[in-house]
């Protein structure tokens, strides 16, 4: 009972120093916006949102640091609902939600609402199937019930091996966001980013475990969303007059929709994509007839040349046979390279894709696909999110059931502020381009685009290639992450709110890649060295080991992000699908059917993660080169279901295998039955309320 | 014996919950998206099918979570109450 009082006053103080942190950074961001008009240059307000947002968490890190096993695993389970809410939404929105997703809603239109559903609708399984039953189990980590329930080592070991990998994937990608991030911000070279911001992850996670991370977390969250929203309603007043923009943002929805109408039937627009279309067809053809067409052109040249000089043609004309020759490509891997680019110009031609549509495209049956494929995506999404061992695992920290069932609200709610908002965001920024970019003339093009198009072609790039003077939308060619990235420069705010976003970036990157690395560790610690190898591990040695094996996975992590090899973007999504197939079913079925047995578990989680990795292994052109894949992707697909999506087929065949092997085994042990009785009994609750 | 049908109502109850919240958040999931062509209608500015997926839907999963934690919370402190000699 005194301990409900004590809980109780706990969260009040906590809720008391929040609120004072969350007044003294607005304080911080207007400070540095009033020294930015007396004259701070801007490099500067870059390193010191950098340095005070690393040093805030390492403070944070620091005044949490614990060796006690409870606390470092589980924050001492006494972390308040809503704070667990506020600290399990910046784990689970990363850089692609904070930076990525309004992009790809940007480009994709209604396809890319299919991440809006999937990351929210994931929540609602949280909450009804998983998070209550694991926190009433109440142990360290989500192998721990695999281990538990199904008995034995293999479920355990299994379980730890899949909550590694899936985990390191998404961890790299979180490392590389960081390392791009803070190059931006400050403009060191993108390897210096990677470990400057590896730096204040380890401060944190590292001296206290799950405790500091968890008190990191929310305050992380408070940055991203003040960065998110102060642009978004700036942007909102400009264009709708009101500072709610999910309100309101249908009528500027209407105006794009009419505008896009317009551009649909511009003769000019036409133009243009004809002017790329031709010169794409004409690299195209020319790599056809590679390397012979580069011997062929070079010699008409240099015999044009010959010819010009030998005839006494004129100094203009010998001068311009000399200019063609020097410009033509030095050898035939330059042309090669020159004319790949050139081709790829082919991607320019499509015709604009009305951003409210449904499944836009030409006939009913690639109309189908494209919905079939929506539908997978929003199912792979929802059931990864309630795969995630870095989010399950957060759920055992509340002090109660209530509490965890409470917790998924909170968590959902503070992910819904940025999920919804981002579709507003898109339409704002896509009205703002559509409206006043398109039709410019290329003479007094908006500061803004002059400056993006400078620091990265691949986020902006505008070429007049009709050469008309004026801007067409196919003359733009855009990347995603410029619509978070340059929203405070559309919408005409002070740089200190670009410092804002980056710095919100960070948090969003940072506070991911501490809850997986923490995950990573505590599998390699908790699940393989104290549960397997050494039970008789003191508390002390236990803590000390995950400490020590988390140092080394973040800089394994490091290396791995700073290579910059892989198709990052794709491994997030399959961190999703492989999750979903993996763990979903053993999970939800140990919970729900008492005659799921550990044979059943075992061959299911390993038959389900085999699919979906066959699947990708497949049809994801980035893995095929890698595994030598060589029959054609349309031979291998099934149903026209694209890669990212591959969990649609394992989730349902890990459900399958499981419940007729538990059908063939003989019943689970009578101490199985007693837990899934024990789990699924309802909560004897403090008098605190 | 008595104790254990308890347990068994409450957990049926339970079940039935879920089962309502799960047909909902199936149909703002994937039925409104099936058929997100055909209901292309207005709605305050937006299409239907937009707004829902945009919006709407995201709306509804809290409200589901926020009924489920608060419906199953006072189940649990009706279903404990006395039984465990707890306050």
């Amino acid at each position: 009972m005194s301990d409900a009082r004590e809980q109780q006053a706990f969260a009040a103080r906590m809720g008391r120093i929040y609120a004072w942190y969350t007044l003294g950074f607005l304080v911080f961001v207007g400070a540095l916006a009033v020294f930015e008009r007396i004259g701070l240059p801007r490099p500067w307000i870059g390193y010191i949102f950098l340095l005070a947002t690393v040093l805030l968490y390492a403070t944070i890190g620091v005044l949490s640091r614990t060796s006690d096993a409870t606390e470092y695993y589980v924050a001492g389970r006494r972390v308040p609902a809503l704070f667990n809410g506020l600290a399990t939404a910046a784990d689970w929105m990363s850089a692609a939600s904070f930076i990525g997703l309004a992009g790809t809603l940007y480009l994709t239109g209604y396809s890319g609402l299919a991440f809006v559903l999937g990351w929210t609708g994931g929540f609602v399984l949280v909450a009804l199937l998983l998070a209550p039953y694991l926190r009433r189990f109440g142990r360290y980590t989500i192998p721990d019930f695999l281990g538990e329930r199904y008995g034995g080592h293999a479920p355990r070991v299994i379980g730890a091996a899949m909550a590694i990998f899936v985990s390191f994937v998404y961890v790299v990608a979180q490392i590389y966001g960081v390392g791009l991030i803070t190059a931006r911000l400050t403009g060191l070279a993108f390897e210096v980013g990677v470990f400057v911001g590896l730096a204040g992850m380890l401060v944190c996670s590292l001296l206290g475990g799950m405790r500091a991370v968890t008190w990191t977390q929310a305050a992380q969250y408070i940055v991203l969303i003040v960065a998110y929203l102060i642009p978004v309603v700036w942007l909102s007043v400009k264009h709708t007059g009101t500072p709610v923009p999910q309100l309101v943002y249908g009528s500027v929805l209407e105006k794009v929709t009419a505008r896009e109408a317009q551009l649909i039937d511009d003769r000019k627009e036409a133009d243009a994509r004809a002017q790329f279309a031709a010169r794409a067809a004409a690299a195209a053809e020319r790599l056809a007839r590679w390397p012979q067409s580069f011997t062929d052109e070079r010699a008409a040249l240099l015999a044009a040349l010959a010819q010009a000089k030998a005839t006494r043609a004129g100094v203009e004309k010998i001068a311009s046979a000399q200019r063609a020759v020097d410009t033509y490509p030095r050898d035939a891997a330059a042309a090669k390279a020159i004319w790949t680019r050139e081709a790829a110009l082919v991607s320019r031609t499509a015709p604009l894709l009305p951003h409210a549509e449904p499944f836009p495209a030409t006939d009913d049956a690639a109309r189908d696909v494209a919905r079939r494929n929506f539908l997978a995506l929003v199912f792979c999404l929802m059931v990864g999110t309630a795969a995630l061992p870095h989010v399950l695992a957060r759920y055992y920290t509340t002090p109660s059931v209530a509490e965890a069932r409470t917790s998924v609200f909170w968590t959902l709610f503070f992910v819904f502020l940025l999920y919804f908002t981002a579709p507003a965001l898109a339409v704002l920024v896509k009205y703002d381009i559509y409206s006043s970019l398109v039709g410019s003339e290329f003479a007094h093009l908006p500061a803004w685009v002059n400056s993006w198009a400078r620091v990265d072609p691949s986020l902006l790039s505008i070429t007049d290639v009709n050469r008309d003077g004026f801007v067409q939308l196919a003359e733009i060619a855009i990347g995603g992450d410029i619509v978070v990235l340059a929203m405070p420069e559309i919408a005409g705010l002070p740089y200190v709110v670009s410092g804002l976003v980056a710095a919100g970036g960070l948090a969003a990157a940072l506070s991911t890649a501490d809850g997986l690395l923490l995950t990573i560790a505590n599998a390699l610690s908790h699940d393989i060295y104290y549960r397997i190898f050494n039970p008789n591990a003191s508390t002390a040695l236990r803590v000390g080991v995950a400490k020590l094996l988390l140092l080394v996975v973040a800089v394994a992590a490091a290396y791995v992000a700073s290579l910059k090899t892989a198709d990052i973007l794709f491994l997030v999504s399959a961190a999703f699908s492989l999750a979903a197939s993996g763990f979903f079913p053993a999970l939800v079925l140990g919970i729900f059917w008492k005659r799921t047995t550990g044979r059943a578990a075992v061959l299911g989680m390993l038959a389900g993660f085999a699919v979906t990795f066959y699947y990708m292994a497949t049809t994801q052109p980035w893995l095929r080169a890698m595994f030598g894949v060589t029959r054609s992707i349309s031979d291998m697909m099934w149903f026209d279901i694209q890669p990212i999506s591959a969990g649609a087929f394992g989730v349902p065949v890990g459900f399958a295998v499981i419940v007729l092997v538990s059908l063939v085994t003989p019943k689970p042990p009578a101490a199985a039955q007693a837990l899934v009785e024990h789990i699924r009994s309802p909560e004897a609750q403090a008098a605190s309320d | 014996m008595q104790a254990n049908d308890r347990a068994r109502a409450y957990w049926r109850r339970n079940m039935r919950l879920i089962a309502v919240l799960l047909g909902i958040w199936f149909v703002a999931a994937f039925v409104v998206p099936y058929a997100a062509r055909a209901l292309s209608i207005p709605f305050f500015g937006w299409p239907f099918s937009f707004w829902m997926a945009a919006q709407g839907a995201p709306l509804i999963f809290v409200i589901l979570v926020g009924y489920y934690a608060r419906t199953m919370n006072r189940r649990d402190r009706e279903a404990t109450r006395g039984a465990d000699g707890g306050t």
